[in-house]
């Protein structure tokens, strides 16, 4: 017991949908426990919902998170749309796929520069996030908003993708693809991050299942849900695509999830925006009166799926929304994947799950129980970029 | 582990429980239990029907506070909500999370923004609202609508 | 504004999101990366708030988050320069009628530059803090 330390990390994490607040427990090198706590950005949406109209609440969902700005507004006019028994235009489905797509795209590499950032590859994370603006880029191009795009409505989209816009947009595709193919060869490829993250935070079938996980979480242990084909709604029931698993349930295996989702994000929207072309009509039907009932809309989101639960009595206020956002059933997996690693592996881990990233800033405040010793969120990323650079050594790679 | 047709083996294992069945649609199912009931049904569903508990939500009616717990089939496209009504007199049930290690942060959330007791929760401690919130308010019951 | 002119030559900024939807903070790093470098411009920024000279602060300040924030802004050295970016940030946006929401922030801190939008372009934040450098002394 004397040996016990705490480690507090958080709460102040830039780049997710609650700032959490982490306390490690730790003996010598190894965690033994991990505490979260949340709640730091509970900003009461659900309540706000009540008061705004259905065509309101989309823009209120878009921002629940800014990583995932479309996902929130697809779930949710999914879930209007199930309610009040409305099929969408063929042509709405395909935009809805772009824009989806164009998000995760945007949203892996995104997770990608961070993780590379939090093992001490700031090359990796430059490098990342450079081709990542193509793709805001395209994003501004097809909604005029880098983020906050603004797309959804309940009955089918906002704006249309013209004619003459395509040959860019795929043209824009391509070039893309050419960047992100190269980056994760070398990722794939790296002596380095293989050892730095084969093996590390393993997170058993039995495990994601009992812990509800989805998405990449849940796919880099085996389990191969995914709602885009359990549930093809929008465009992916109309093109040809395949879901990315994995069975090793580690941190590598979460990277080459995402890495490898990416080809398939292009494959769609390359196709649907072939699609589009001959694709031809309205882009959203009217939507008159919301009947009283219950809906449900689900979308895979870039970490899994976003739920969205409506209940109407008939107003054109929504009586109840419940929102479930991917995280909030992946990050209580770090119970079972972070305690038993060492304290330089446990930022990757919790990274790997993608709920928080650029954990620079967090308040300057230690915990300290026994030992007298400070930790702070710094200090662990020293921890996790020194073991890195351990690695290299060993592997007759000179770092500089 | 699963039969190939989960919702007729729940229909038929609890068949003389059920208070009401509604299928809204071949893809959502709605039925209502007793709360006396929940553990064995959660634990009918989830472990011997194996299938992927999505979430709960909790929705203040007139009547009761009503928990819906959400279960998704995947791969046959079907999501079965569970509803239980819990009386606001004596706001209490017993929790799932000992059998649905995912339930966990969604009970305590339910219990400090809608008032309903869990019983028997592996940690009832507060999730999301603030130190320095009020006990015995909350934020999520609904107001008299005068406003709309 | 004059005991800031030590401020004008290279300013570290540290960032803080107090319950936002953090795309604006998401476009902040932004401006760290290759497109946009605002490192050309001496700004860093930084892990600890004892290192920095400026915060960015993000979000309509949730209850949870009040305390920290207050507590984070106390532990700044002076001097201390505070930017609000973001929509809620300096009105709380879109997050106003929450029952959880007690900002916006200069409610609670003094704010020095303010940069709408929602989110900001990186170019407006670029902007907001080149325009705040050029006012110091
Ligand atoms: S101002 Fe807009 S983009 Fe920025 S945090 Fe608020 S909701 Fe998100």
């Amino acid at each position: 017991m004397n040996q016990k330390t705490i480690i507090p990390v958080g709460p102040f994490h830039p780049l997710q949908e609650e700032p959490e607040f982490f306390e490690l427990e730790v003996e010598g090198e190894k965690v033994i426990d991990i505490t979260v706590n949340i709640g730091y950005n509970h900003r009461s949406i659900e309540k706000i919902a009540e008061s705004k109209t259905f065509d309101q609440m989309v823009f209120l969902v878009e921002r629940i998170c800014g990583i995932c700005s479309t996902s929130h507004p697809i779930a949710n006019c999914n879930a209007v749309e199930d309610l009040a028994g409305i099929e969408i235009p063929e042509r709405a489905k395909y935009i809805r796929s772009i824009v989806g797509e164009l998000e995760r795209l945007h949203s892996h590499l995104l997770w990608a520069g961070l993780a590379g950032h939090f093992i001490g590859y700031n090359t990796l994370w430059m490098w990342v996030w450079k081709y990542r603006e193509p793709i805001l880029d395209l994003f501004e191009a097809v909604t005029g908003n880098r983020n906050h795009y603004a797309m959804m409505k309940p009955g089918g989209v906002r704006q249309d993708i013209e004619e003459g816009a395509i040959p860019a947009l795929s043209k824009g595709l391509d070039e893309a693809e050419k960047k992100i193919e190269m980056v994760t060869k070398a990722a794939l490829d790296d002596p380095v991050l293989a050892a730095r993250l084969k093996g590390v935070g393993i997170l058993s079938k039995e495990e994601a299942i009992d812990y509800c996980a989805v998405g990449p979480t849940a796919r880099a242990s085996g389990v191969d849900i995914d709602v885009r084909k359990d549930e093809p709604y929008a465009a992916y029931g109309l093109v040809d695509w395949k879901i990315i698993t994995q069975e090793d349930g580690d941190v590598f295996a979460k990277v080459v999830v995402r890495l490898l989702e990416c080809f398939e994000s292009i494959k769609i929207i390359r196709q649907c925006l072939q699609k589009l072309k001959t694709t031809k009509g309205d882009i959203a039907v009217q939507v008159k009166e919301i009947p009283p009932g219950e809906g449900i809309g689900h979308h895979e989101a870039p970490r899994g799926e976003t739920f969205h639960y409506i209940r109407s009595d008939g107003s054109n206020m929504p009586v109840r929304l419940k929102v479930r956002a991917p995280t909030y059933v992946n990050l209580p997996t770090c119970k079972v994947t972070v305690p038993g690693e060492s304290v330089a592996d446990a930022t990757i881990i919790l990274a790997a799950i993608d709920p928080c990233y650029c954990c620079t800033e967090r308040l300057v405040k230690v915990i300290d129980r026994e030992r007298g010793r400070k930790w702070k969120w710094e200090d662990l990323l020293r921890l996790s970029r020194k073991k890195t650079e351990r690695i290299k050594k060993r592997m007759g790679i000179s770092h500089e | 582990m699963s039969s190939p047709d989960p919702i007729a083996a729940i229909k038929a294992e609890f068949k003389d429980r059920i208070v009401s069945w509604e299928e809204k649609s071949p893809k959502r199912y709605y039925i209502t239990m007793p709360r006396e009931d929940i553990t064995k049904v959660a634990d009918f569903i989830f472990a011997k029907q194996g299938a992927r508990f999505i979430i709960a939500s909790g929705v203040d009616t007139p009547e009761a506070i009503e928990i819906l717990y959400h279960f998704a089939f995947d791969k046959l496209n079907k999501i079965l909500t569970v509803k239980v009504p819990v009386p606001k007199e004596r706001c209490e049930i017993e929790s799932i999370a000992p059998i649905i290690a995912g339930a966990n942060w969604i009970e305590r959330e339910i219990a400090e923004l809608l008032g309903v007791n869990f019983l028997n929760h592996p940690n009832p401690k507060r999730l999301l609202l603030a130190e320095d919130w009020p006990e015995g308010k909350y934020p999520l019951r609904q107001e008299p609508r005068s406003n709309r | 504004m004059g005991k800031f002119w030590a401020l004008k030559k290279s300013i570290w900024v540290f960032h803080m999101c107090t319950g936002s939807c953090n795309n604006c903070d998401i476009e902040i790093l932004d401006c760290l990366t290759p497109k946009f470098d605002l490192e050309r411009f001496g700004i860093l920024l930084v892990g600890s708030i004892r290192h920095a000279d400026v915060i960015l602060v993000t979000g309509a300040v949730t209850r949870k988050c009040l305390p920290r924030m207050k507590l984070t802004w106390e532990q700044m050295p002076q001097p201390k320069l505070v930017v609000g970016i973001g929509s809620c940030a300096l009105s709380t946006g879109i997050f106003s009628p929450g029952y959880n929401i007690v900002g916006p922030v200069d409610k609670h801190i003094p704010v020095h530059a303010y940069v709408p939008g929602c989110p900001p372009k990186p170019e407006a934040i670029i902007d907001g803090v080149v325009k705040l450098v050029g006012s110091l002394g």
